[in-house]
């Protein structure tokens, strides 16, 4: 008697402790992304509301870079496509560096600076490797890769060695990279302040296959490389032994090394790994859209922008590859925008609310706590009587 | 040597900003709170300064002034954001300060488009006028910013107060301290002092606002906090240091002796130092204990 009486009050606290609605969608990181995103743009639509704008010019420049249909006009135009995939490589490689090592719980803010080593390297074998077809822009990327790699590495080692904090090292390593990059691109013979001579064809990514399929845009062989990466970070992320001790030891540091795994070593291979893809970001910019060396005058800031790219994404390969998308469109809009009135930079304002309302979402679980107790409170009480 | 001398008064221009920054810098971190945010609090105080001084120097001498407070004022309330997030809903502390770094890049072109109808401000006719001996005033704020710091931090109750929330939140909260709210005026601080430095930089070294104008001030002040180790006058010397280093990546042509090296050279400088002193000091506890780690209250 008293066994059943107790097992009702049980399954009445199950009832009344199970998840509301609202727990349900801030439990689903995708609703979570999706909410976040509308967010930012609702409030983008109010600011340029504000200021007086006609906010229609916004998501029409917007509809043009995703279907390249121009509705003021009525034409079509197949580059705007290419445009925006171009736009979103660097961002989708610079999202999974971030994601990569956020997986592994480090913060790295350092995508831009391996994204300028990789840039650099991939510049001076495009100008210094023999121009071997098919083999010259692989050697490239390969370099790119290598170089980004190693720079993150540095990170997750004085990290894993020396407690070093990764989020003031990786800001550290982005200027020194900046200026290495500059000056090392200016000591090449025939450089001036902004440029270096021109690369051979070999070196470059470009592909006649999907310029004459976007109406001659910029898009190249970059396209493949971010693709792939998005299927090997799947793969080691999801599917390998190391992709599981990285996740424990971001899931729990201290379990993690309770249970055998190698922390230090985890915490070096992750930034390893996302200096890498950062890495080729760089590469995918120098080879697939200039035809030239650049001496960067600032930050390109695809490795920040990065950061909200994989926020978005829940770090997640499909994820990131979406958010990427998403934030592609967004900078690759930009000129279409102020042709129409719309000051460019609501998109970094989007972007940036996006960041903070993701912050934010840590303050849903508190609320969420703190109801679940009340509820608990009050079936104590109910029980007690 | 003259010219190394004839250089002070520009080197004080270019550390004023960076310490009144690192100043705000500290303080968060002592109190527990990394502000990640300090180069787009900058941002958003110089853009402030430089708006409020081009539309009030014809009206009034003291616009200057007038520019400064208000941009101490906005930083202040920037900086809430970050306060909001990090405090009151234990937020990644690195995450909302990204955040506001990116909306302080969009937001004040944003609006510069919006009044002045181009990606800068308008520049305005004078900055701010030097003193004696060609030494900017900002150089006396700077001074009395980080005094006045240090006094309060380790002279007052406050300050002690202010630091053991950065050590051991659950024990100052014990000795009946208000975590939350000592930590958001710590926050708050650093926020005006942020804005209060981009105003001083604008006003001083240029005549308008761009996204140039900041051009990493705000990230080496956050390497002088960590340089410093998070003591006045540790930051203090940080600040010159870098100070001087960027000064000398300006003015390098001008000095025979040094023309040899790559201006790059000076410039990456601050960086390297940080990134060595980082790793030498490591195993030292010089950092606040609890610094980026949010406070969450047991019980209750």
């Amino acid at each position: 008697m008293s066994d059943t009486k107790n097992r009702t009050k049980v399954d009445a606290i199950q009832k009344t402790g199970s998840a509301s609605r609202l727990e349900k969608l801030f439990a689903d990181q995708k609703a979570v992304s999706i909410s976040v995103v509308l967010l930012g743009f609702i409030c983008g639509t109010l600011l340029i509301l504000l200021v007086g704008r006609n906010p229609a010019g916004m998501y029409s420049a917007m509809l043009q870079t995703l279907t390249g249909f121009d509705i003021t006009r009525g034409s079509w135009n197949a580059r705007y496509i290419g445009e925006w995939l171009t736009a979103s490589i660097p961002l989708i490689l610079c999202g999974l560096s971030m994601g990569f090592a956020a997986r592994t719980g480090l913060f790295n803010i350092g995508a831009e600076g391996q994204y300028i080593v990789g840039l650099t390297a991939a510049q001076f074998i495009a100008l210094y490797f023999p121009p071997v077809p098919g083999l010259h822009w692989i050697v490239a990327i390969a370099a790119a890769g290598l170089a980004g790699a190693l720079w993150g590495g540095i990170v997750g080692w004085l990290k894993a060695k020396f407690a070093v904090s990764e989020v003031v090292a990786t800001i550290m390593l982005n200027y020194i990279a900046f200026f290495f990059s500059r000056w090392s691109s200016m000591l090449i013979p025939g450089s001036n302040t902004y440029k270096t001579p021109n690369f051979p064809d070999t070196a470059r990514l470009s592909s006649p296959l999907l310029e004459q399929l976007t109406n001659g845009s910029r898009l190249n062989l970059g396209l493949w490389i971010a693709l792939l990466s998005c299927v090997v970070y799947w793969f080691v992320i999801e599917k390998t032994r190391l992709g599981f001790e990285l996740r424990a030891t971001g899931l729990n540091r201290d379990a993690a090394r309770y249970a055998g795994i190698r922390v230090t070593r985890s915490i070096t291979t992750s930034m390893l790994m996302a200096g890498m893809f950062a890495g080729f970001a760089g590469a995918a910019v120098a080879l697939g859209s200039f035809s030239y060396g650049r001496v960067l005058g600032g930050y390109d800031n695809y490795g920040f922008n990065g950061i909200a790219v994989a926020l978005v994404g829940n770090n997640s390969a499909g994820g990131t590859l979406i958010s990427g998308l998403l934030f592609g469109m967004l900078a690759s809009a930009q000129p279409l925008m102020q042709s129409r009135q719309i000051p460019k930079e609501i998109t970094l304002i989007i972007s940036g609310l996006v960041v903070v309302f993701i912050s934010l979402r840590s303050g849903v679980k508190l609320f969420l706590d703190w109801k679940a107790k009340k509820v608990a409170q009050t079936q104590k009480a109910a029980l007690d009587e | 040597m003259n010219s190394l001398i004839a250089m002070i008064p520009s080197v004080l221009m270019i550390v004023s900003p960076i310490l009144i920054t690192a100043a705000g810098g500290m303080i968060c971190e002592r109190a527990g709170v990394v502000n990640i945010a300090l180069e787009g609090l900058m941002g958003v105080g110089a853009f402030t300064a430089a708006t409020m001084h081009y539309f009030l120097e014809p009206a009034t001498s003291l616009s200057v002034w007038v520019a400064l407070i208000i941009a101490g004022a906005i930083g202040l309330a920037v900086s809430l954001i970050h306060a909001f997030a990090s405090i009151s809903l234990n937020a990644d502390q690195v995450v909302s300060g990204t955040g506001i770094n990116l909306l302080s890049t969009g937001g004040t072109v944003f609006l510069a488009q919006i009044i002045f109808k181009m990606e800068r401000t308008a520049p305005f006719r004078l900055g701010m006028m030097p003193g004696i001996g060609g030494i900017y005033p900002t150089a006396w704020i700077a001074l009395v910013t980080v005094l006045v710091a240090w006094f309060v931090l380790y002279k007052r109750p406050f300050g002690m107060r202010l630091r053991a929330c950065g050590e051991h939140p659950q024990a100052a909260a014990s000795a009946g301290v208000d975590v939350r709210k000592m930590r958001y005026i710590a926050v708050m601080i650093s926020g005006a002092l942020a804005g209060i430095a981009g105003g001083c930089l604008v006003l001083t070294q240029t005549i308008q606002y761009t996204i140039y104008t900041i051009n990493g001030a705000g990230f080496i002040a956050l390497a002088a906090v960590s340089f410093g180790r998070w003591r006045p006058k540790g930051i203090s010397g940080a600040s010159l240091l870098f100070g001087t280093a960027v000064a000398l990546s300006i003015y390098m042509v001008n000095i025979q002796s040094l023309r040899f090296l790559p201006s790059e050279f000076f410039s990456v400088m601050p960086y390297i130092i940080t990134l060595i002193t980082l790793v030498v000091f490591s195993g030292k506890e010089y950092a606040p204990r609890a610094s980026g780690q949010p406070y969450e209250r047991s019980g209750s």
